[in-house]
């Protein structure tokens, strides 16, 4: 049992931890929420006092908010659709007996380790490019019209990007998971005469749900804040501005820290929400 | 009978995996082949594979144009410099709460966590303003600091997962012996714990070396590390795709071999212990 003694110094270890995320959750987050409440304009006057709740009335009734809100969700849910339904596939592909399974396996978990700059300029530049990149010479090649992908299929080209960055992390976690599921009952499955999709269905898609949910939760509070494949690629043009994006030019492009607070503030309940049903599966995880 | 069933799936899984595999790579290995070709061969139509003049001038022209060394020696100052003080700073904190649980130990794990999901964007303009005033902005110093805060939750979290594997029986019977704390965390933790904090300090460096946020919003010409040099490639002049590609190449190869080394660690570190 703990004694008194190491009470006191488990919590003077702990103290450093405590303070230094404290303050670094506390001061900024309050910040905000002041220049929210004001109208701060850096470049033009400064701080002009306090204006209410404007800030977060014009914010949402800006003609750019609602397009965000839509870029974004069809974003994140182009990419989480992807990764899941791939990952799953590939996961289980991944889990047969085959020839040189460790390379494989390399290759396919190597994109997320390149970073999101690289990624989002290779994807750009040397296979998106409407003149010079490989795509434009395989249509050629074929025939067709090189298309430009950025531009003429802005949404599309980012998802792809940030799906092929994201793929490697979900398959991972979903062969992680398969990996932990008995293979007897796979097994008896198979002997009692369940064919593949039943065996599918109904044995490892259950035993699957909860990574699946872990996954779209985690995957989902590092999607709304995607930013630099947008920032290097089309730098929130052709429809491609998220909330992160515009929330990013309010405040540093077009310095009105004001109004990007209250978007900031916006941002942070949402990313709130998700995170609190992440937390509940992660909590439970720590009482088992 | 049944072998021969089982080799020919064998086989079909095998292509359809290396298959795939190679796809998904392919814009990496792109990448790699583009770096040793010159700039004409690089947008040659139809496109080069491995039957070009292969040359190593790309590497030298990035180094020398852009002093590609300088922008290497901030990541690795940033990267590895979070994750140290990270590791100082949550080592003893897991620790605590691995070993001296208390009824608070879950809420504030969980608070901690918390913390990692506040959107950066958020809190862009006070972190802007705060590295204004105190002088920060485009420093390495910094930029160390802001990664050490946005990675230390994974850091504390891992940990945490590591050390509750360590048998508590261990320790117990070291403190009957009449170890000491210190001699308790020297003698017998430390050893034992090496392992889960050498793939803390692993996936945190792969963290901390790929953060595509605060790298490029805090940083300029003086402190800006490798994904912001990159970055800088977005809008260039001329014909470029083979000196970025070498510049990405090199960029992306330390990680990638680290990367390799922590695929493991990279499920629990990233699912906050949640899939194993």
């Amino acid at each position: 049992m703990a004694t008194q003694h190491s009470r006191s110094a488990a919590r003077f270890m702990m103290a450093p931890a405590v303070i230094l995320l404290l303050g670094w959750m506390l001061v900024p987050l309050s910040m905000t929420l002041v220049f929210s409440f004001k109208k701060y304009l850096p470049l033009r006057g400064g701080d002009l006092g306090w204006i209410g709740f404007d800030n977060y009335v014009r914010f949402v009734s800006s003609s750019a908010f609602w397009p965000s809100v839509q870029t974004t969700l069809i974003i994140v849910g182009g990419v989480l659709v992807i990764t899941i339904i791939f990952g799953i596939l590939l996961s289980i592909l991944l889990d047969q007996p085959m020839w040189g399974q460790g390379i494989v396996r390399i290759l396919v978990i190597a994109p997320f380790f390149v970073m999101p700059t690289v990624s989002a300029l290779v994807w750009k530049n040397m296979l998106m490019d409407p003149v010079n990149g490989l795509f434009a010479h395989l249509w050629k090649a074929f025939g067709a019209q090189p298309v430009e992908w950025l531009s003429d299929a802005s949404l599309f080209s980012i998802i792809l990007i940030v799906s092929w960055q994201w793929l490697p992390f979900a398959t991972l976690i979903l062969l992680t998971a398969i990996q932990s599921l008995d293979s007897e009952q796979l097994e008896a499955a198979e002997m009692d005469g369940a064919p593949p999709l039943a065996r599918f269905g109904f044995i490892i898609l259950p035993h699957l749900a909860r990574a699946i949910t872990i996954v779209i939760l985690i995957q989902t509070i590092f999607l709304l804040a995607i930013f630099a494949e947008i920032f290097v690629t089309t730098s929130g043009a052709f429809g491609t501005r998220t909330l992160t994006y515009l929330i990013y030019q309010r405040v540093l492009e077009s310095q009105n820290v004001g109004l990007g607070s209250a978007g900031g503030v916006y941002a942070i309940i949402l990313a709130n929400i998700i995170a609190i049903f992440l937390m509940r599966i992660v909590g439970k995880n720590l009482d088992a | 009978m049944a072998r021969a069933v089982t080799t020919r799936r064998k086989t079909i899984n095998t292509v359809a995996a290396w298959a795939i595999g190679l796809l998904i790579f392919f814009p990496i290995l792109w990448t790699i082949l583009t770096s040793f070709k010159t700039e004409a061969q690089a947008i040659n139509d139809p496109p080069l594979f491995f039957f070009f003049d292969w040359t190593l001038e790309n590497y030298a022209i990035v180094q020398e144009r852009s002093n590609y060394m300088r922008f290497l020696w901030n990541s690795v100052i940033i990267a590895g410099g979070s994750t140290f003080l990270g590791v100082i700073i949550g080592v003893p904190a897991a620790w605590s709460m691995a070993f001296v649980p208390s009824r608070r130990t879950k809420d504030i794990l969980l608070w901690m966590l918390s913390t990692k999901m506040l959107p950066a964007v958020g809190v862009l303009y006070p972190i802007y303003l705060l590295f204004i005033k105190l002088g920060l902005l485009d420093t390495r110093f910094g930029l160390t600091i802001v990664l050490m805060l946005i990675n230390l939750p994974i850091i504390i979290w891992m940990l945490y997962t590591y050390f509750k594997e360590i048998p508590g029986e261990i320790l117990e019977a070291a403190r009957m012996d009449g170890a000491t704390l210190k001699e308790e965390i020297l003698y017998i933790l430390t050893p034992m714990a090496i392992p889960g904090i050498a793939s803390t300090v692993l996936l945190n460096i792969i963290l901390a070396w790929n953060e595509a946020f605060w790298t490029l919003n805090l940083t300029a010409a003086k402190a800006a590390p490798l994904t912001a040099f990159i970055a800088s490639y977005s809008s260039p002049e001329g014909l470029f795709y083979a000196k970025l590609s070498a510049a990405s190449t090199m960029a992306i190869a330390p990680i990638l071999i680290l990367g390799w080394f922590s695929q493991k660690q990279l499920v629990r570190g990233l699912t906050f212990g949640a899939v194993k």
